[in-house]
């Protein structure tokens, strides 16, 4: 075998952070090699650098035997690479055969007609099937994604690059996309798939290379190896972090998720009959991979997603009253007197305002309060020095617009508001995305002093070690269901790691 | 070798938008300031070249045509009210990213439903009663032409820039519409001054000066709208809801509501800019009425950064030029066009020079010593 | 009788055919461009300068000049006025809204005052006109009366109402059916995926920008050499440019439905003086029809929501790459 393309000490720094590091891979000839690794693990940006989105800080590519620069996506598509990625670049009201053209010089004559052409013999021949004059906007995502795979062999790549093809998929579709992918293999063409799914790993691809925190781990051949083997690669050993944990105290029921059932605008299904128990005095962590519904998740709970089935019941700690959250506005919910506090995933596009100041984003929560038509600003601006003192926020003044604070900062800004209203449930997604160690383990403390108050936590979180040593139960999330709600004190790693990546397995099975 | 290509690549001069570390606001204000110098000079060069005079000679022109004489001087104050109660008007609209480029029309119905009080209810109808008709009525028209095109934008995001911009020819035309049948004299197709003997209608002369309360009321509304914006809870929606939906979303703020009565109000502000029009300034209409203080009242009010303090300097600014060139079009026997131009070249400076202050350039240097 | 109005419909149509030809292709790279108006005032303000400027320098002005000292002196300044909202937009990432309306007044203004004050300038005074020039811009068809109605309806007009359709035309062939068409349609849509194309952004909206502006401005020739026969009177074009932003709208941004649209846009500007028995009032009214109409299709397509009649996706909205 014959390697496609060979990395050799790759290095890509962003700032301080190491994205890869010294890493050496080799892609063969007409074979399919996965990366894994976790959220962060570095596959992405690797990947860039070979299809000239990045460029390497340190070492060299290869390309059949010779060194090359890949500098831009057109260099990339000089040596026959071409990259899908996960994001799709399409242009909504052309269609399928304009948005492959488009940008392609091939100094022929513009002839849309022949090109739709070629894009159809270049469906028959790997088994896509395609119209190539469908617009863009009236195409389910699987078909895009045909779009974007054709449109980079209609440049004539050789080596193909897929970045998470599968997570937007239905299990039907992915075993559709996996057919094409093993026929273009045994046409001799060189397949790179993105991926965190153990199973489409173990079902697709010939050899495995896993990453993990920017480092290669190793390449093994996915006929000697299982999944107990790449979870352990993958995940590695268990760090320790110290973080402190107590026993829940009295723990009682306080919210109760049903059978909710959330289907996106698009009808692909987001939340599949997804029921758990949050109890109070206790931090619930939800695990998954990215995207398989925690956001969703978070925001049925806290009125912004319309649920299409289900109940959400919440248990008033003070009158016993049983309450249903469906279909309530966040202005309902809180009307109602539930103390609901919700740390979103996107900071500063949701959860604060990035141009108004620290006191402006203190009263975004409580400004209604009283009938006055004007503000009140004494007691917003009393927390938001309170909040600065107390978390040790760094910034000039109350009076700084939060854009210009570092991203732990904004972080403590954004939890101390949320936490002031003394929440009886408290929702963060990702809060320690990007901090650094010290304003990490802030975070973590504040859930913990929560939990001791009685407020039912629930924490979404990507770092497994984080979530094992922080929660008490951790409710593994796969493809939109329950994958299983474990004891974060009893279980292990890899029990999680193989719960993340379950679920679509079976739909699998049952689908065929 | 890779590492030389590599810097081969990079740009030499590399802009990015200053997100954390922004410009400090007196260092942003020298820009803007020394944008507006620069425009002067150019516009002095122009002038120089178009008439020959010194320059200097040009300014004073100028500062006499503004400041000149008592008249002028209520003349600038009257022009200078006008225009910045019309950009008070656009300004919340704009705050929430709404471009209501519809004020020209939303002040002119506002105008139009002044004058049709004061024909029919004018003479007869006292004052006490009459006055508070009038500005209601002029509210209310102001408020329907600005709702009609915010309903759409909430209900089916139509584009707000290209429907306000339309309805401002179609309230022109209402408003050609009805002189057909108010004209007088007949058949000079003009309302000419409504209530000549009587000045039914018309807003009373206070302490001796006839715009005394035009001024007076802008004054007023300038100051409330300042701390509209700044204290009120709407003024806060305001401000949320075009910086994010998204967060507006999150804290429970319902867009479309606030949407509809921000439009509101604005079309409401600016029908009373036609009433102070019509019934304390022209006593008449005509489609002209507004002048194109609607389109000039959206750069007043984005030049000011929506500040209603701010604001009544960049009028100011704009009505220094209009009249002090049209002063120096009298002296040296030009086109009054020619503030146009100047206003235009001013604008132009002032904003090309916002890019100075949201984006930081850095040139590469030490391209070469790298490359050895 | 129903020739002449439509000959006059179409001499009324051809400003905003310009104008809005040009306007689609700068829409068509997302630049909202309000300054159309201003810019039309400069194509044919610039042009009349050139006129002028030539009849003047010689004794006795020769046809060929005549027709390409003002056209080539229409181009170069609303290509200039182009370049600026071009530069302030593109460059420098300011607001469209704010640029264009800036334009529009400076436009306006420049157009006002060389139009009112060139003679005071240069010479002793009096009003402007090119009479001369503007003769040869009129130039039909010969063989135009042969032809009875058909010759008044589409023979006799001056080339630049021919040249109207043909950019017009062009226009829709090169949006759809080249290559730089698609590129450009892509830039105006989704400027980012553009980008990753490999098409250079920048360099598209500064022609799209450019080359839409030039076309605006010949509007402003049209107007001025032909359509009044070559005198200049202040505010004279009235609110052409702003019905030719109606008329983008109106057309669904395709080229070649604007021809109609610039026709019946045309029409109704003129139909009620050749209407008998209708009082002042009721030409308000036809006067405000298109307007009328521009918003009905306005929001008619907002409801539908059909994407091909849609606004490009990214109009309004400046492009910025950010660098990591």
């Amino acid at each position: 075998m014959k390697a496609a393309i060979e990395l050799k000490n790759i290095t890509k720094t962003f700032g301080s952070v190491y994205a890869n590091k010294n890493v050496s891979l080799s892609v063969n000839k007409g074979e399919i090699l996965s990366i894994l690794g976790e959220n962060g693990s570095g596959k992405t940006t690797l990947m860039n650098m070979i299809s000239g989105i990045y460029f390497p800080d340190e070492g060299q590519i290869f390309i059949d035997g010779e060194e090359v620069i890949i500098r831009s996506p057109k260099d990339a598509f000089k040596y026959k690479i071409g990259m899908i990625h996960q994001h799709f670049k399409l242009v909504d009201v052309f269609t399928a055969a304009e948005n492959i053209i488009l940008g392609l010089e091939d100094g022929k004559k513009f002839d849309i007609k022949a090109a739709a052409k070629r894009v159809k013999e270049i469906g028959e021949r790997y088994g896509f099937i395609i119209d190539p004059m469908k617009k863009i906007y009236e195409m389910s995502v699987s078909e895009k994604q045909t779009v974007e795979i054709i449109r980079v062999l209609y440049r004539g790549a050789d080596i193909l690059i897929l970045d998470e093809p599968t997570a937007v998929l239905t299990p039907q579709e992915t075993q559709k996309l996996f057919a094409v992918l093993r026929r273009m293999r045994d046409d001799g063409k060189s397949i790179v798939i993105i991926t965190h799914k153990l199973h489409e790993v173990l079902s697709l691809s010939d050899r495995v290379a896993v990453l993990r925190k920017g480092e290669y781990i190793g390449t093994v051949n996915t006929a000697e190896t299982d999944e107990i083997k790449l979870t352990e690669m993958m995940v590695g050993q268990k760090v320790s972090l110290n973080i402190e944990r107590d026993e829940p105290e009295n723990p009682k029921e306080r919210l109760e998720v049903r059978h909710i059932n959330c289907i996106s605008r698009e009808g692909v299904p987001l939340l599949k009959d997804i029921s758990f128990t949050a109890h109070s005095g206790e931090i619930l962590g939800i695990a998954g991979i990215a995207g398989s519904g925690q956001r969703e998740l978070l925001e049925s709970i806290a009125g912004l997603q319309r649920l299409n089935d289900g109940e959400i019941f919440y248990h008033d700690p003070k009158s016993g009253k049983v309450e249903n959250l469906r279909d309530k506005t966040p202005m309902q919910i809180r009307d109602m007197g539930v103390r609901l506090s919700f740390v979103p995933e996107d900071r500063l596009g949701m959860g604060l305002v990035g141009n108004m100041d620290i006191v402006d984003n203190m009263m975004l929560r409580s400004y209604r309060k009283g009938k006055s038509v004007f503000l009140e600003r004494k007691g917003p601006r009393d927390l938001a020095e309170e909040i600065i003192e107390r978390l040790k926020v760094v910034t000039p003044s109350a009076n700084t617009p939060v854009r210009r604070l570092s991203g732990g900062n904004v972080q403590k800004i954004l939890v101390g508001r949320e936490i002031a209203s003394s929440p009886t449930v408290l929702m963060a997604a990702y809060p320690v995305r990007g901090l650094d160690i010290n304003s990490s383990y802030t975070i973590y403390n504040l859930l913990n002093e929560q939990k001791r108050r009685g407020a039912a936590v629930i924490f979404v979180g990507e770092d497994l070690d984080v979530l094992l040593e922080l929660c008490d139960r951790i409710l593994v999330l796969c493809g939109g269901k329950v994958s299983g709600i474990v004891d974060a004190r009893a279980t292990t790693k890899e029990e999680i790691g193989l719960l993340m990546t379950k679920l679509q397995e079976e739909g699998q099975n049952n689908a065929e | 070798m890779q590492n030389n290509d590599k810097h081969l690549h990079e740009p030499r001069i590399q802009i990015t938008k200053r997100g954390r570390e922004a410009m400090p606001w007196y260092k942003a204000w020298g820009v803007r300031a020394a944008a507006i110098v620069l425009a002067l000079i150019v516009c002095a060069v122009i002038i120089v070249f178009l008439t020959g005079y010194n320059p200097i000679r040009v300014y004073s022109e100028m500062l006499k045509g503004t400041f000149g004489s008592s008249r002028k001087i209520w003349n600038t104050l009257q022009k200078l009210a006008m225009l910045l109660c019309i950009s008070l008007a656009v300004t919340p609209a704009f705050k929430m990213k709404f471009w209501n480029i519809g004020a020209e029309g939303q002040t002119l119905v506002g105008g139009l439903a002044a004058a049709a009080c004061m024909i029919y209810f004018g003479e007869t109808v006292p004052g006490i009663i009459l006055f508070p008709l009038m500005a209601a009525s002029c509210m209310l028209a102001g408020m329907i032409w600005g709702i009609i095109p915010a309903y759409f934008k909430a209900k089916f995001n139509t584009n707000e820039t290209l429907f306000t911009l339309m309805m401002n020819y179609v309230a022109m035309q209402i408003v050609s519409f009805c002189i057909v049948f108010w004209e007088n004299p007949k058949d000079s197709n003009t309302v000419g001054v409504i209530n000549r003997m009587t000045e039914g209608g018309w807003l009373p002369t206070i302490f001796g000066q006839k715009y005394l309360l035009n001024i007076l009321i802008v004054a007023v509304l300038t100051v409330a709208m300042y701390i509209y914006l700044r204290y009120s809870k709407q003024g806060y929606e305001i401000s949320v809801v075009g910086e994010s939906e998204n967060t507006a979303r999150y804290v429970g703020i319902n867009v479309k509501k606030v949407i509809l009565r921000t439009m509101a109000l604005s079309g409401a502000l600016c029908g009373i800019a036609g009433f102070l029009l019509v019934s304390g300034t022209d006593h008449t209409i005509n489609t002209n009425t507004v002048g194109g203080m609607g389109f000039t009242a959206i750069m007043v009010s984005w030049l000011a950064k929506f500040n209603p303090i701010v604001m009544a300097l960049t009028s100011f600014l704009i009505v220094f030029l209009e009249r002090g060139a049209g002063e120096i079009a009298t002296t040296f026997q030009l086109n009054e066009s020619v503030s146009d131009i100047l206003t235009g070249i001013i604008l132009f400076f002032i904003i090309g020079s916002e890019f100075f202050v949201q984006y930081k350039i850095n040139f590469r240097k030490g391209h070469k010593e790298e490359k050895v | 009788m129903i020739a002449t109005v439509i000959n006059k419909a179409i001499a009324q149509g051809i400003p905003l055919l310009f104008g809005s030809t040009g306007e689609i292709i700068t829409e068509k790279s997302g630049n909202l461009n309000l300054g159309i108006p201003g810019i039309m005032y400069m194509g044919g303000s610039c042009g009349v300068i050139g006129a002028y400027l030539y009849e003047q320098a010689v004794e006795t002005p020769q046809a060929f000049w005549c027709i390409v000292i003002p056209l080539l002196a229409s181009l170069i300044g609303s290509t200039l006025a182009a370049l600026i909202y071009s530069f302030l937009t593109i460059t420098l990432r300011a607001n469209q809204n704010v640029t264009g309306l800036a334009l529009t007044t400076f436009g306006v203004g420049f157009g006002d005052f060389f139009g009112g004050s060139m003679t005071k300038i240069f010479a002793d005074g009096g009003n402007l006109s090119v009479k001369t020039t503007a003769d040869y811009f009129k130039t039909t068809l010969p063989f135009a009366d042969n032809f009875g109605a058909f010759g008044e309806i589409f023979l006799s007009h001056g080339f630049l109402a021919y040249a109207a359709v043909i950019i017009a035309l062009l226009a829709s062939w090169f949006l759809n059916h080249t290559r730089a068409g698609l590129h450009l349609r892509s830039v105006g849509e989704n400027p980012a995926t553009a980008d990753a194309a490999g098409i250079n952004v920048t360099k598209y909206k500064y022609l799209a920008t450019c080359i839409g502006g030039a076309i605006a401005g010949l509007g402003g020739l049209y107007f001025i050499m032909d359509y009044t026969g070559g005198s200049w009177t202040s505010g004279g074009f009235g609110d052409r440019g702003w019905l030719a932003i109606a008329l983008v709208i109106f057309a669904l941004w395709k080229p070649n439905v604007g021809i109609l649209g610039s026709f019946v846009f045309g029409g109704l500007y003129i139909a009620y003086s050749y209407i008998s028995g209708l009082s002042r009032s009721a030409v308000a009214i036809f006067n405000m029809l298109p307007y009328v109409v521009t918003i009905i299709v306005l929001i008619f397509t907002s409801v539908r929501s059909k994407k091909e009649n849609q606004p490009p996706q990214s109009l309004g909205l400046p492009y910025f790459r950010e660098e990591r």
